[in-house]
């Protein structure tokens, strides 16, 4: 038996964690840009803001994207209700809210990773400590994760839990890629040419990809190859087929344990199914910013069908 | 018992000799390094912010949590002095559960005239609504936690008896988690008594207190919560997780087919045994407070059905007010038929006019609490007031003597801390907590110990700079 409002702070509590940890990525990739290409820097940092869907957050606040202001707001800013350390303070907060339901260590783990947070970025963080700075974020949060995989129950709570992370992190891919659709289309790419190989990197990075792209394509890069990997490669746990797949397993999984389907396994069916029968080239013909943009409706959906077949609120 | 005496030292007697509780501690402790000890200090408060058994100050910046300083020098008592706080503890605890009864029923100790009838009908804390009300298994206290304090080797007094929902048994639960982690040595060397087992008995003695229509052998219990920004939120969750309870807050809570319901995963389930940790007066807005956001319309009618258990029963603090305290003694005699084990403190009820003359005239030498105060507020500790404070004082006790009692300035015992320079004596109280079904009592050995860490405080309240420290008890 577990409370509604347990399911929902354990969902929520693991969407922040991923979301402060996503963000951290993005402004890593972000930075990388800007450092070695200062021409683009603030076109850069103005696709990281709306990949963040902060645009009208910023924007209220600031004239210009430039770099320390863009590593402020996205970290603390005061005026962004998901900056790293807000992420991680709701997480936090979730957590508490839910701690009967947790494990010592899953709980001590959320913990020091917000107490850390809050003392590094308890003031500006500088150009010079902000890759520090995002390591050990990232690296607390993956505490979090390995302590959630080594000591918890795999029961409703786990798959609560899981629920959140990957939703948030099947949105959050879906919106790296559609921020950045057109430089993946083959009738605006100049194939080859530096400007896209950075900007393809770059969406690789902000996945922290990179590496595993290229160990799986011997060093070819090609526009539709990194389409393929984000959106439909199983091996890759950020692709929006791997999210969605999780969210098929963990929505079954309570099915099973509560012996009751709900339109939340009907959704999930089919956004898997998406998955199955697309191949890259058809997705390209249909219009790649399409299926993203359906990819964000269909995660924004299963959420809030998630929320009432479980009783998060009412 | 004055207060230029020098307070009676728990650890220490004339400074020098260990009295016996203490003697193979205090000898380690002339083993150890005073930096080494300091680190373990520090250690220990790392602990607590890492698992966060912290509390939020009220008025505060929500972000502000704040650790109530833990002391790493134990609270030693020996077995036969515990054996003796134990009984009396107990005589204590039947007769408050026999007059909650009875003034909610007959009233023979009014009837009686042991205590004024005024006192009852008049106090806040008395619930007209429970009038005739049959709490599941005659128990109105499920949980008590009783302050006493010492002066002297065989000198302990109860402070105050709360009987409402008294806190802190968490800390006596990580302050002992806390030293087996950083001193398993001296456990290897003493024999202290378990409390580990609290929440285990918590839980039996709620469940043994289940209404009697709950046909399953394992009813189902669940803690309620103010919600995560209440001070005490962190023992709240403490406890329901370590009792495998669920914790649970008002908008979990409906009424359903007659019965307490908490929403699920899966839909409403009915509750058996409702831990509250919400004051009386927030507990059904339909009843009491209108204005509740914190309880369940509509819980006292299941609860006057008899199909819910609150522990404790509303209306329990008649029991622990302080108006009232002054005719514990009357109270343990008149239900028990024995004189009190436990002794009471001398106290001046300032609604009669020769005490209130007599406490005018003694306000330097006294301490003068509000009737209805706690926390340490609203208190006043006359050896330690200035002559601003004292005036202040007396127009207050002019203007409305009933709100108010006074008590000698009680040398209270010290136990020593680890300062700076080494051990230093500070005084201390101790709270045990005592858990009440039909079929028993049981009393965890041990409690907590509050201590006020500022050299000749008195005050040892955690929202007036007091800490705490482990409480052992010795076993024989």
């Amino acid at each position: 038996m577990m409370l509604g409002k347990t399911a929902g702070g354990l969902f929520w509590m693991f969407r922040y964690l991923e979301r402060a940890e996503n963000t951290a990525r993005l402004l890593e990739a972000g930075w990388r840009i800007a450092l070695t290409r200062t021409g683009e820097a603030e076109n850069e940092w103005q696709s990281v803001i709306t990949t963040a869907g902060l645009a009208q957050q910023f924007n209220a606040a600031h004239d210009e994207y430039d770099a320390p202001e863009v590593i402020d707001f996205l970290l603390r800013g005061k005026t962004n209700p998901t900056s790293v350390l807000a992420s991680l303070a709701a997480a936090r907060s979730n957590a508490r809210l839910v701690r009967t339901a947790l494990s010592s260590e899953v709980w001590e783990a959320t913990n020091e990773c917000w107490m850390e947070a809050k003392a590094l970025l308890a003031r500006p963080v500088s150009e010079r400590t902000l890759y520090d700075t995002l390591a050990r974020i990232k690296f607390r949060s993956a505490v979090v994760r390995g302590a959630l995989h080594g000591t918890m129950l795999r029961n409703d709570i786990f798959s609560f839990a899981r629920l959140g992370t990957f939703i948030e992190r099947g949105d959050n891919t879906a919106r790296i890629l559609d921020v950045k659709y057109y430089v993946l289309l083959p009738a605006t790419a100049l194939v080859g040419t530096r400007i896209d190989n950075a900007q393809w990197e770059n969406i690789l990075r902000s996945v922290s990809a990179e590496q595993s792209y290229h160990w799986l394509n011997g060093g070819q890069t090609s526009p539709m190859g990194i389409a393929e990997f984000l959106i439909l490669d199983r091996r890759m746990p950020r692709s929006l087929a791997f999210c969605c797949q999780k969210i098929g397993e963990n929505l079954g999984q309570l099915a099973q344990e509560y012996g009751t389907r709900h339109p939340s396994h009907d959704l999930a069916d089919r956004m898997c199914a998406r998955m199955n029968e697309n191949t890259i080239q058809s997705i390209f013909e249909a219009g790649l910013h399409e299926f993203l943009t359906d990819s964000i409706l269909d995660m924004g959906q299963i959420a809030s069908l998630i929320e009432t077949d479980y009783r998060f609120y009412r | 018992m004055s207060s230029e005496e020098k307070p009676f030292d728990e650890m220490l007697e004339r400074g020098v000799a260990p009295r016996g509780p203490y003697k193979a501690y205090y000898e380690w402790f002339q083993g150890e390094n005073l930096k080494h000890l300091r680190r373990k200090s520090a250690d220990a408060e790392a602990f607590f912010r890492r698992i966060g058994i912290t509390f939020n100050v009220y008025g505060q910046d929500e972000a502000d949590e704040r650790l109530i300083p833990f002391d790493i020098v134990p609270r030693i008592i020996a077995a036969d002095e515990w054996a003796r706080l134990e009984r009396g503890i107990e005589q204590r605890v039947r007769a408050i559960n026999a007059f909650l009864h009875d003034i909610y029923h007959r009233q023979e100790i009014l009837r009686a005239g042991r205590v004024p009838r005024e006192i009852i009908a008049g106090n806040e804390a008395f619930l007209p609504e429970m009038i005739g009300v049959d709490p599941p298994g005659g128990v109105y206290t499920h949980i008590v936690g009783v302050d006493l304090v010492r002066t002297g080797p065989d000198e302990f007094f109860v402070l105050e008896d709360n009987a409402r929902t008294p806190s802190g048994v968490s800390y006596m639960l990580e302050n002992r988690e806390t030293m087996l982690q950083m001193f398993p040595e001296l456990f290897s060397r003493l024999k202290v008594r378990p409390v580990s087992r609290y929440p285990q008995r918590l839980r039996r003695s709620l469940a043994e207190c289940a209404p009697p229509g709950v046909a399953t052998a394992n009813p189902v219990v669940a803690v309620l919560t103010p919600g995560i920004h209440n001070s005490a939120y962190f023992e709240h969750s403490f406890l329901a997780d370590q009792m495998g309870a669920e914790l649970v807050e008002s908008g979990d809570l409906r009424i359903e087919n007659g019965r307490v319901a908490m929403r699920t995963t899966q839909g409403y389930e009915p509750i058996d045994v409702l831990y509250r940790r919400v004051d009386d007066a927030f507990l059904d807005p339909l009843t009491f407070n209108p204005d509740s956001l914190l309880g369940v319309p509509g819980i006292m009618d299941v609860y006057r059905a008899g199909n819910i258990t609150i522990a404790n029963a509303p209306g329990t603090g008649i029991a622990d007010d302080k108006a009232l305290y002054s005719y514990m003694p009357d109270i343990v005699e008149f239900y028990t038929g024995e004189t009190a084990l436990l002794k009471n403190v001398p106290t001046w009820r300032c609604s009669e006019p020769d005490a209130l003359a007599y406490v005018l005239e003694n306000l330097k030498e006294l301490v003068v609490k509000e009737v209805h105060g706690s926390g340490g507020y609203g208190m006043l500790v006359g050896p330690a007031a200035s002559r601003k404070e004292l005036a202040a004082f007396e127009s207050k006790l002019r203007a409305r003597p009933a709100n108010y009692i006074a008590q000698p300035t009680l040398a209270l015992s010290t136990v020593p801390i680890l300062a700076k320079s080494g051990l230093a004596p500070r005084h201390v109280d101790l709270r045990p907590f005592v858990l009440v079904s039909p079929e028993r009592i049981t009393m965890m050995p041990g409690g907590l110990t509050r201590v006020a860490l500022k050299k000749g405080s008195l005050v040892v309240n955690s929202s007036q700079g007091g800490g705490t420290k482990d409480t052992w008890v010795l076993g024989d």
